[in-house]
């Protein structure tokens, strides 16, 4: 125990005498909050629009109104021929072109379907579905204006049936983005210390060959580990109190469960990220290879949990690996009780595997690791 | 001559010997295409919901019956009061509750107005507001269905084109922002560590005090890893076209000119950095936070720099695999020419210039101790 307690000071003090230790404990977790937070965010306002009205008269002016009027569109440029309009789009310049054919006023008083024409840059897939989904409101819009300033002579002979809908967004009313990327973003935080940090140390001292000199003592193998796991363990859990409070201060993400649950849920997934971390080190000999390593493992670990986008609409191959992967798990016990105040029965289950997964992974690294050069 | 081929022969034994760094250089382009081509996607499909049903007539049944049936969503629980509601949703897989007031039918019968409330979960907003919209379409078209008024007479008729990419396939967004990361990581995170490491164990000095001039080390070091960004952007290419199918329609050689252009500007990144640092730790994270973030974030790869707070968008102007993004799709997607990106190749080819005269600048043919 005591061999251990001083493996543990010894990194401590190599930790506090590193001259980039300080920044990457404080700085890297402010970076990542306010640059994350604000840079990963899916919500659209401000296309730029470039408008073709080949019509021009007054129905023709309103709708190009209403859509000016909504806070989603900006119109920036208007031409008389769609080829002019085009090279807008071309240049990047404009991310869709409504095009209102000659005749359209004529069409509609004459009972024949208006058309109109949107093109769009559907280059970014994501934000194309959304100027589609959001025009084709501003047009049902207009329609039912149209159409209720019509119909209201006939109104007396049928009433159609209507199903009024209303919907409610529970824990995030206002469909806040930030609220959603917290929690991931303290979840990508805890991992990289847990996983750079503590592969990347172990290296170093096999780099440097200070790792020889540890080898020779009398010190045991699970000795040696833990001596240099628990640091970063500390570290790590102290990041996340850093970043939880941070996002407190600077979001006011709201934090519904126990803070108890959260950290309990962290300390267990870290002992995986550790053991990951510490894997890494067994296969690699340079801190470059470490960090390489850490790097590719997890962006695969990352872009399949969930971070980004939702789980349920990955292929069902994906979902099955997600079953193995800790920062899944994590990330959605994180969500969970922080946005939605789930309780301990909620979460059993993803602690549970969190805890099996964690102790498969330490053991297959501790297995892995030899105390030879 | 002969010394510098020897020297760069040197330098890729190092890399190919080394099957770590293999592994990052071909497998990491090829997992991130297959990741962001099959997994990575914002369509609404089996989405858990739960029906709690008051009414319990013909009516909702018919009605569930067409929610279900249309692919978007699977139900998974049918509840009868209000409690349980956030029972599931704090056990978390329910992401929406759809409510059905008592006597449905009978009101919508009578009244020509019955009432359905939509709960979702919105700890993931986009999720949320993806699944009401769909679930609105999909009761509005059954409600058409019903009163048969599919056919109002006055109508305007959105016609909608899909420009560059008509089935809004991901991977187009993503090919170009793979291939600016991957470029990036090799040519300047890997030369800047790899000159910090020579430093760190001393062997630079070895190096230094050798026949080799310094700009012959700097150009040994730096050559193979040219080579190597070049193969990456090629199997990048490759598999975006052969695999995901997505188009090359400008011209292939301009496309290899611009990567040329940009590697120059990632490789004169990485010397700059190998030559303010002496210790590869330091190496890399100056390398991550200062271009591996920016590379991912502020680039226009994943998130558009136009929906960022304006200190941000700013900062997106200084960030030389933004011009390349911008460039590479405009080449590949959009057919344009060299007319339609000379501007973002000039300011690359600016940046390239500014970070050379700096780097000479700054290299130090001794070692201080």
């Amino acid at each position: 125990m005591k061999t251990i307690f001083y493996i543990i000071q010894k990194e401590f003090i190599q930790v506090s005498r590193n001259r980039m230790m300080l920044p990457i404990i404080f700085v890297v977790p402010i970076v990542q909050l306010l640059i994350l937070v604000h840079a990963a965010t899916f919500e659209m306002k401000q296309i730029k629009m470039c408008v073709v009205d080949n019509d021009f008269s007054a129905t023709s002016r309103k709708l190009i109104s209403k859509f000016s009027g909504s806070p989603f569109f900006r119109i920036k440029y208007s031409s008389f021929s769609y080829s002019e309009a085009e090279k807008f789009l071309q240049k990047g310049k404009a991310d869709v072109i409504l095009q209102v054919p000659p005749h359209f006023e004529k069409n509609l008083n004459t009972n024949n379907p208006g058309k109109v024409m949107l093109s769009i840059n559907a280059i970014n897939g994501v934000a194309a579905g959304l100027i589609y989904a959001y025009s084709g409101q501003i047009i049902n819009d207009f329609n039912k204006d149209m159409s209720s300033g019509k119909i209201q002579i006939a109104e007396n002979h049928t009433r159609p049936e209507t199903i009024n809908i209303t919907y409610t967004h529970w824990y995030n009313p206002q469909l806040n983005y930030k609220t959603f990327m917290v929690p991931g973003i303290l979840v990508l935080l805890v991992t990289l210390i847990g996983l750079f940090l503590a592969g990347m140390n172990i290296v170093r001292e096999k780099e440097i060959g200070t790792i020889e000199q540890i080898n020779v003592t009398p010190i045991k193998k699970y000795q040696f580990i833990a001596g240099k796991l628990v640091p970063f363990w500390i570290i790590a859990l102290f990041e996340l109190a850093f970043g939880l409070s941070l996002g407190k201060l600077l979001f006011n993400i709201p934090m519904l469960g126990s803070l108890w649950l959260v950290f309990l849920a962290a300390a267990i997934y870290l002992i995986a990220v550790l053991g990951m971390g510490l894997f890494i080190s067994t296969l690699a000999n340079t801190q470059q290879q470490a960090m390489f390593l850490s790097f590719f493992f997890m962006i695969v670990f990352l872009l399949m949990s969930g971070l980004f986008t939702s789980v349920e609409s990955m292929p069902q191959w994906a979902q099955y690996f997600n079953k193995i992967n800790p920062i899944a798990y994590f990330i959605r016990i994180m969500r969970m009780v922080l946005l939605k105040g789930s309780g301990f029965s909620d979460i059993r289950i993803e602690l549970l595997s969190l805890a099996a997964i964690g102790s498969a992974v330490l053991a297959m690294a501790v297995r892995r690791y030899r105390k030879v050069a | 001559m002969k010394r510098f081929i020897g020297f760069v022969r040197k330098e890729f034994y190092h890399i190919i010997r080394d099957w770590r760094t293999l592994i990052i250089l071909f497998g990491m382009p090829v997992i991130q295409l297959i990741l962001f081509g099959y997994v990575i996607t914002n369509e609404i499909k089996d989405v858990k919901i739960a029906v709690f049903d008051q009414s319990k007539d013909e009516t909702t049944l018919r009605l569930i019956n067409k929610i279900t049936a249309s692919g978007y969503f699977k139900l998974t629980e049918n509840i009868n009061s209000y409690d349980e509601i956030e029972q599931i949703f704090k056990k978390g897989f329910v992401k929406q509750v759809v409510v059905f007031e008592p006597d449905f039918a009978k009101k919508l019968k009578k009244e020509g107005k019955a009432s359905i409330q939509l709960l979702t979960d919105a700890s993931e907003p986009n999720t949320a507001n993806l699944v009401v919209n769909y679930t609105s379409g999909i009761i509005s078209g059954f409600m058409a269905e019903e009163n048969k008024l599919a056919d109002i007479p006055v109508k305007i008729i959105p016609e909608v084109r899909m420009l560059y990419n008509p089935e809004l396939k991901g991977v187009f967004m993503f090919v170009p922002g793979i291939m600016a990361m991957l470029l990036m990581l090799v040519s300047a995170i890997m030369t800047s560590i790899s000159i910090t490491r020579e430093k760190e164990l001393g062997t630079m000095e070895v190096l230094l005090v050798s026949p080799l001039k310094p700009v012959q080390i700097i150009f040994g070091k730096v050559a193979p890893y040219v080579l190597l960004a070049f193969i990456d952007a090629i199997i990048i290419i490759a598999i975006g076209h052969f695999v995901f199918k997505m188009p090359v329609l400008g011209s292939v050689s301009l496309l290899m000119l611009e990567a040329l252009i940009f590697i120059t500007v990632a490789l004169s990144l990485g010397i700059l950095i190998s030559t303010v640092t002496n210790s590869q730790q330091v190496a890399m994270m100056l390398s991550m936070v200062a271009l591996m973030l920016p590379t991912i974030l502020l680039s226009g790869f994943i998130f558009p720099i136009e929906n960022m707070p304006w200190p941000l968008q700013a900062l997106c102007q200084i960030m030389p695999p933004k011009y390349f993004i911008i460039i590479i799709k405009s080449i590949m997607l959009k057919g344009n020419g060299f007319l339609y990106v000379w501007k973002e190749t000039l300011i690359l080819l600016a940046m390239a210039a500014f970070f050379i005269l700096l780097s000479v600048k700054k290299f130090k043919v001794r070692l201080e101790a």
